[in-house]
């Protein structure tokens, strides 16, 4: 107990330093005293308006997005109690894209605010098809069942969603930089935005630590434990939806990171969700906020965006989890 | 299953398949007579038919055989080698959702064709659309490998193949000026237009290479279908024909893409209509081709015709119709238990 809570502290040091990493490196470096007179004695210098303008906002984007997507991922693995469960593999990362294309393309709104809600939205809509789909029958749930049901309706959506933008070019040249999943595109006052729609997600994710450790003993047991079973579904699938919807409107569709995370603070902090969920809610941006300075160094004087490194770096993990010899339930 | 005789070579012959199958391809010819008779300019079909019999002025000449005909003919093509390689892949897996789309061939494919198109030239998109599906299978047969081959281990190994390779894709159309981002993007949705006769000798070889030995291993489907153990028993080298097989399906889509793109849902949904019209247990391989081959013909004629004079490309439309199916399909496979 002691120890997890000493930990937690420490990944929480351990965000700060990404945080300052991230605010730092890039084209241009800079120092921490730099930095710390940019945020604190703002003088309108060229290196102070870099700061202040670009690389605290995309800072704060990876913190709100990774911190959301960790989360997700988490609790999508304990309300499914499958270790393969990520908002981009069971398909709401396409839903939200699908509808966020839908508002750019259809219907012209171009503000988050605006979109937000679309994407939302379309992920409420793919979680639910998706679970619905995936749970029909025999072993309800399973992994591999959703898993499917995931990838077949994000090929689904994704087809819906090329033909919105081979109709439209100034859709195609918007969205064809927001699908890859880059930290870049949201502005400050977006990024404000967001924040409630986060905190609320973050909020209603970390009141189910408890259930979700009742869930993992099965539905039956954690019903006679005295377990609302199906009121904390909802709540789980509602955090989740928020949670992926928010992250995926900031920052694109960003895949695998709710899937590697969970699985890295489950690894450290055991079972326990009342501390898998913090951990993953800390650990996540670590890495997201990582992937995008790596992102910064490796392509210079361009950039990979961060969707790019995260699937590359989740994408294996992904395949270690299903070549394992029991791809047990959780 | 009647056994049919001539002299001393006997066979076994699925008459309803073979109904099926003919009434299937008699279907896809009058859909293929029609969408020769349409377009920007209405030739009727008798004219038509004078025209390909030879003996139609230069002008018409131009318009059905150089430009309809090609497209017609590549759509019976890549639809008839999707739907075979969709079964083959459904049958080994023993998954009625297992597609060749779904298990990184047609992502391959996308990422060296957006390769070819932003930084090659377009010229090579066949060749490279080859190299790369093959390549995404090879890995992700080697990648789910693990004493021996599970249709499941290959489906999700592939769902993770298949999200690294889109990254990348997606990242190469964010490098690429806006219009070849575009065609790129009409490109991996299918698309069979301005197809030319290189297309229709590209899959038009493929077929009369691969159909052979596609049917010449539905024997072997069959016996794995078993299980392997049974498999193992009954006839021996296991891997080695399961090998074969997915060799053989992988090849069927690849080319299939070269010459037309990732037409969506083709191979997942075909096979699956073979199945229920046929009343077998397994979808009978020349059903599935020649459904596919309908399927593709009549969504390439509603794509062309209903936002006419704009074409859409034939991948959306079978997306369109093969969605709600795929849907009800996984319903009905996870219900009765064979979802996974």
């Amino acid at each position: 107990m002691r120890l997890r809570a000493a930990g937690l502290l420490l990944c929480v040091a351990v965000l700060a330093v990404s945080v300052l990493l991230s605010l730092s490196i890039g084209n241009q470096h800079f120092g921490a005293h730099d930095v710390y007179l940019a945020l604190a004695d703002f003088s309108g210098s060229d290196n102070d308006r870099v700061i202040r303008y670009l690389r605290v906002p995309r800072t704060a984007a990876g913190l709100l997005a990774g911190a959301a997507l960790g989360l997700a991922g988490a609790l999508m693995q304990g309300v499914t109690r499958n270790p393969l469960a990520d908002p981009g593999i069971l398909g709401v990362n396409a839903g939200a894209a699908l509808a966020v294309v839908g508002a750019i393309g259809v219907l012209g709104v171009h503000s988050l605010t605006g979109y937000v809600w679309f994407a939302m939205g379309g992920a409420l809509v793919a979680t639910v098809v998706v679970y619905l789909v995936g749970a029909i029958g025999r072993g309800g749930a399973t992994p591999v069942k959703l898993a499917l049901a995931g990838a077949a309706i994000s090929a689904l959506l994704g087809s819906v969603t090329s033909a919105i933008t081979l109709l439209d070019l100034s859709t195609l040249n918007e969205f064809r930089f927001w699908v890859v999943g880059s930290l870049t595109l949201a502005t400050g006052p977006v990024i404000g935005q967001a924040v409630p729609f986060i905190a609320v997600g973050i909020v209603l994710a970390l009141v189910l630590g408890r259930s979700l450790n009742q869930l993992a003993l099965g539905d039956e047991l954690a019903r006679s434990l005295g377990t609302r079973v199906m009121l904390v579904r909802v709540m789980a699938g509602l955090a989740v939806v928020v949670l992926a919807g928010t992250a995926t409107a900031i920052a694109g569709p960003i895949g695998f990171l709710g899937l590697a995370v969970p699985h890295v603070a489950r690894t450290l902090v055991g079972a326990d969700y009342r501390w898998i969920l913090p951990w993953s809610m800390v650990l996540a941006p670590v890495v997201l906020l990582l992937a995008d300075v790596v992102g910064r160094l490796v392509a210079r004087p361009s950039e990979l965006q961060v969707g790019i490194i995260t699937a590359v770096i989740g994408a294996p993990v992904f395949i270690a989890l299903v070549r394992r010899r029991r791809m047990a339930a959780l | 299953m009647r056994t049919l005789r001539v002299g001393p070579v006997s066979t076994r012959v699925d008459v309803a398949s073979v109904v099926c199958s003919l009434v299937a391809w008699l279907l896809t010819l009058a859909v293929g007579a029609l969408s020769l008779t349409l377009g920007d300019y209405r030739i009727p079909l008798p004219l038509v038919l004078e025209t390909l019999s030879g003996h139609g002025t230069l002008i018409l000449n131009d318009i059905v055989v150089n430009g309809r005909l090609p497209r017609v003919l590549v759509g019976i093509g890549v639809g008839t080698a999707f739907a075979v390689s969709g079964a083959i892949f459904q049958r080994l897996a023993r998954n009625p959702l297992v597609s060749p789309d779904l298990i990184g061939v047609n992502a391959g494919a996308a990422l060296a064709a957006v390769l070819m198109i932003t930084v090659l030239g377009s010229g090579w998109i066949p060749a490279g659309a080859l190299l790369g599906s093959l390549l995404s299978a090879i890995v992700v047969y080697l990648l789910a490998y693990r004493d021996g081959i599970s249709g499941y281990r290959l489906v999700l190994v592939g769902i993770g193949v298949t999200a690294i390779i889109s990254s990348v894709t997606a990242y190469l159309l964010t490098l690429a000026d806006i219009y070849a981002a575009k065609s790129a993007v009409q490109w991996l949705a299918g698309s069979l237009a301005g197809r030319t006769w290189t297309h229709v000798v590209l899959i038009g070889a493929a077929l009369v290479v691969l159909l052979p030995a596609a049917l010449a291993g539905a024997r072997q489907l069959r016996l794995l279908e078993l299980g392997d153990d049974l498999a193992r028993t009954l006839a021996g080298r296991v891997e080695l024909s399961r090998g074969l097989l997915i060799l053989v399906g992988v090849a069927l889509a690849a080319l299939a893409t070269a010459a037309a793109g990732p037409i969506a849902f083709v191979a997942l949904v075909a096979p699956q209509l073979a199945r229920r019209l046929v009343a077998e247990r397994v979808a009978g391989l020349l059903a599935a081709g020649a459904l596919g081959a309908l399927l593709v013909v009549v969504s390439d004629l509603v794509a062309r015709e209903i936002f006419a004079p704009t074409q859409l490309p034939v991948g959306i439309v079978t997306a369109f119709l093969g969605a709600p199916y795929l849907l009800i399909l996984m319903a009905r496979a996870n219900r009765i238990g064979r979802g996974g």
